[in-house]
């Protein structure tokens, strides 16, 4: 829980760099400007927030997912994030189960190596790993 | 700030196509009452959107700001985009126009005036 209200503000360097990544170089910004913008994000998280909550509730579900979010978006009128968004989403997703594979391979690697009673296992892990081989050989039919 | 470390530990997470803490967005949307719980994916999405709402405001602002010519960007750029753009209308509450104490005095005074002459 934010125990401090500056618990509900962002970081203002970081805040600083996406703004002036997203200005021509050489714009200045003024410290009450970029003051602005950060509290004024914190409220966009919190609208959002709302928003998405509001489709959970409807579907009642407890939980927020992406839908929700990307719902909230369109509502928010900002349309125009969602394409970005969507890529971002598959780009973090393919980065966590690469991320998770790479771990199962070092874990797989390192039963094998010192523990042979764990083959059984490894078997079942490969199995998994099949399906997932199968879709990307799909994907790629229907790409061509 | 002893914000550092929980910071650090967000640049820690897979994903290099964000720059702000996820764990502070989380915290954000956790005060919000009614929020029980968030998935993953909708914490990293809402983190996204925010940075490409900071994009977003900073640009529309520039854009339309009067310190086009002197590469500046000040809060009274700020403000009338907020006043000016629909999709930055809910931003109003916090990013008030400044008048000058003079000018409110003299709206005050009309306003009064009219009320007078009613």
């Amino acid at each position: 829980m934010a125990e401090r209200p500056e618990d509900l503000n962002l970081p203002n360097a970081v805040i600083t760099r996406i703004i002036k990544e997203a200005l021509p170089d050489g714009v200045n910004v003024s410290k009450e400007a970029r003051r602005a913008i950060s509290q004024a994000a914190s409220v966009f998280v919190l609208y959002a927030t709302s928003c998405a909550n509001n489709f959970a509730m409807k579907a009642k579900r407890k939980t927020l997912n992406a839908a929700d979010v990307l719902a909230a978006m369109e509502e928010m009128e900002f349309e125009r994030f969602l394409e970005p968004l969507r890529e971002a989403l598959e780009v973090y997703k393919k980065g966590k189960k690469e991320v998770s594979e790479q771990k199962r391979k070092e874990k797989e690697k390192k039963e094998t190596d010192n523990d042979k009673n764990r083959e059984e296992e490894d078997d079942e892990e490969r199995m998994e790993e099949e399906p997932e081989a199968e879709n990307d050989a799909e994907l790629e039919e229907v790409e061509n | 700030m002893s914000a550092s470390t929980t910071d650090k530990d967000n640049n820690v997470s897979t994903n290099k196509n964000i720059s702000l803490p996820i764990s502070r967005v989380r915290l954000i949307m956790k005060s919000s009452p009614d929020v029980s719980s968030i998935n993953q994916d909708a914490l990293f999405l809402t983190t996204k959107a925010t940075e490409l709402f900071v994009q977003y405001l900073a640009v529309s602002s520039f854009n339309n700001g009067s310190g086009k010519g002197s590469k500046s960007l000040s809060y009274s750029d700020l403000a009338s985009t907020a006043e000016e753009k629909d999709t930055f209308h809910f931003l109003t509450d916090i990013l008030p126009k400044k008048i000058l104490a003079g000018d409110y005095l003299k709206t005050l005074e009309q306003i009064q005036d009219e009320e007078a002459d009613n």
